[in-house]
């Protein structure tokens, strides 16, 4: 399936990527390709085998209901471009 | 009696779904080791995993899993032996990742139903679709400066369970029911609070209307409703719209709205337009979760009686009326409390003063059946055993429980105190029968011509020139015979 530039100018959007005009039609043609080369995978029959999201086979690993972490707003926010006491600040998001 | 909109060309019916998002009880959090005590200081409860810190990785909280298992136990739901977990990405700076772990494809708990009971006593099936597991986002302020948002990222990574409904509600009435029955089980089951001032439950809910025998219609998702009464009027206010906008011609779109509890309506969040494209994929820090069945047997034989079962338990082993049982079991500690008391007690009389006076009281003090110190179970107990063995009547013990509430005082101290014993002495009734018979001989005329019901007046005075302390039943007799 071709892709079309309103849908690459979406996924930027969605990305939070700025775009401009001139580069739309560029990233069409590059993601286009790694589609078309992706899609080579639909040729193989999987109808038989059931979809793998991984290659462990191992089951996912579980810890038990303990406090072990936490207590340390300072470390947290070390890398806070701004705070407020021990609160992260970012412009004000309201609907 | 189904539920309809009168339009302007006949009649409308609503579908509703329902979307709760129950907080886990656990000490920690989802993915991490941070605490999930509400009220902690702001980012005092905050693990780098939390935080998204690069590098950072997930590992499930096992009692968090255990927990939503027990959900959907209770809710007769179908357990996936293998679930996983997928990406919802979206963008908002109280989630620092990017991202929400959810599960999409392969959720957890599968197909199950709850039943609620109706005004009218019938019940309804509402079939559940799915549960499945997820993170909590943090938490934003945006009243505490003019130009910034305060983020606090506590809550951010708890477990929260997503309880999807099937579109199988059609009233305001049954989505009440719905979300209470659910808020009864959970804490029943104690893997959720249902605390919804505290947002430990939320409700999205998804309406549209149709005309009755129709198809479905676009529906509209009325967001984060945080109270009973607030979901029932949403509903209301939401479908009402879409009724007028279908009726002038228009055409309802699909969208995300918010309810506005002080104008009573409902309006849209354009901001949510683009949102519905979270774009998931199977979270590659995750692989699948697998369960053993022999844990989930174990995590089943620790269910404890649920409300269905114990409401028709007290309907059969105390012959309480459904509305009486009903009552009792919403929590609980309150059905704990009554069982407490029916020990060798006729139940009915528990009932009758738990769910009335008593009940009233609690209500008035702000406590509840399962912690309160002015009417702790021996306390009434007693007063019970009293009005048993006619130590005082039933009027009388109003007053007793007034006292008690007032004072805190128990209830043979009360009666000792105001010697509020009642008078079984048949002189002293036959005493106060003469007084008012003799007071009142124009009444007693009437009566003997054939006016019946002036006996219950009688009665009242007699009670009254003694000071409500006359047993009812002497004193009834009394007067049946000087009437005669």
């Amino acid at each position: 399936m071709p892709l079309d530039r309103s849908t690459i100018r979406r996924i930027a959007r969605l990305a939070r990527i700025r775009l401009e005009e001139s580069e739309a039609e560029r990233l069409r043609q590059e993601l286009d390709g790694i589609l078309a080369w992706v899609e080579m995978l639909n040729s193989v029959d999987v109808s038989e085998v059931a979809p793998m999201t991984g290659a462990i086979t191992i089951g996912l690993k579980m810890r038990p209901d303990i406090v072990t972490d936490g207590g340390d707003a300072d470390l947290v926010l070390g890398n806070a471009p701004e705070r407020v006491g021990d609160f992260y600040t970012v412009p004000k998001v309201v609907e | 009696m189904s539920y309809h909109i009168e339009g302007r060309d006949g009649p409308w019916e609503i579908v509703v779904g329902m979307e709760v998002h129950a907080q886990i009880i656990s000490n920690a959090k989802l993915f991490s080791g941070a605490a999930t005590a509400f009220g902690a200081p702001p980012n005092s409860q905050v693990s780098l995993v939390d935080a998204a810190f690069p590098g950072m990785l997930p590992v499930i909280n096992r009692e968090c899993v255990a927990q939503a298992v027990l959900s959907g136990l209770g809710l007769n739901a179908a357990i996936n032996l293998r679930s996983r977990f997928d990406r919802k990405n979206y963008f908002y700076a109280d989630l620092p990742a990017g991202y929400q772990i959810s599960q999409y494809q392969e959720p957890l708990v599968g197909k199950g139903a709850l039943s609620i009971e109706l005004a009218d006593g019938s019940t309804r099936e509402i079939g559940i679709t799915r549960l499945h597991i997820e993170q909590d986002a943090g938490k934003s302020l945006h009243d505490q400066h003019p130009s910034k948002s305060y983020i606090d990222l506590n809550r951010a990574g708890v477990a929260l369970m997503e309880i999807v409904s099937e579109p199988d509600i059609r009233s305001p009435e049954e989505a009440g029911l719905y979300l209470r029955k659910l808020r009864t089980i959970l804490r029943y089951l104690g893997t959720c609070d249902g605390n919804m001032e505290e947002g430990s439950l939320r409700a999205d809910v998804n309406v549209s209307v149709r005309r009755p025998g129709e198809g479905l219609r676009t529906r509209c998702e009325v967001k984060n409703v945080n109270s009973v009464r607030f979901v029932m009027q949403a509903i209301e206010a939401e479908a009402h719209r879409q009724v007028e906008v279908w009726e002038a011609g228009g055409e309802v779109l699909q969208e995300t709205r918010l309810f506005d509890p002080a104008r009573g309506a409902t309006r849209s969040m354009r901001s949510k337009e683009e949102a519905h494209d979270y774009r998931y994929f199977p979270d590659p820090d995750l692989v699948p979760l697998t369960l053993d069945p022999a844990w989930i047997e174990e995590l089943r034989s620790a269910l404890p009686e649920l409300p269905d079962a114990k409401k028709a338990r007290f309907m059969a082993e105390y012959g309480l009326s459904a509305y009486d049982a009903s009552q009792l079991v919403a929590e609980a500690p309150t059905a704990d409390y009554f069982e407490t008391l029916a020990k060798g007690r006729r139940a009915k009389a528990v009932a009758n003063l738990m769910l009335g006076d008593i009940q009233a009281a609690l209500n008035r003090l702000g406590q509840s059946f399962a912690a309160t110190p002015t009417f702790p179970s021996e306390a009434v107990g007693a007063l019970l055993d009293m009005i048993e063995d006619g130590t005082i009547n039933g009027r009388i013990a109003k007053e007793v429980i007034e006292e008690m509430e007032a004072s805190g005082e128990g209830p043979r101290a009360v009666v000792a105190r105001k010697g509020l014993c009642q008078v079984t002495d048949t002189a002293a009734i036959e005493e106060a029968v003469t007084a008012v018979l003799a007071r009142e001989s124009a009444k007693v005329a009437e009566y003997r011509a054939g006016k019946e019901k002036l006996f219950g007046y009688f009665v009242g005075q007699v009670m009254k020139a003694m000071g409500g302390k006359g047993n009812p039943a002497l004193v009834n007799e009394t007067l049946k015979k000087r009437l005669a």
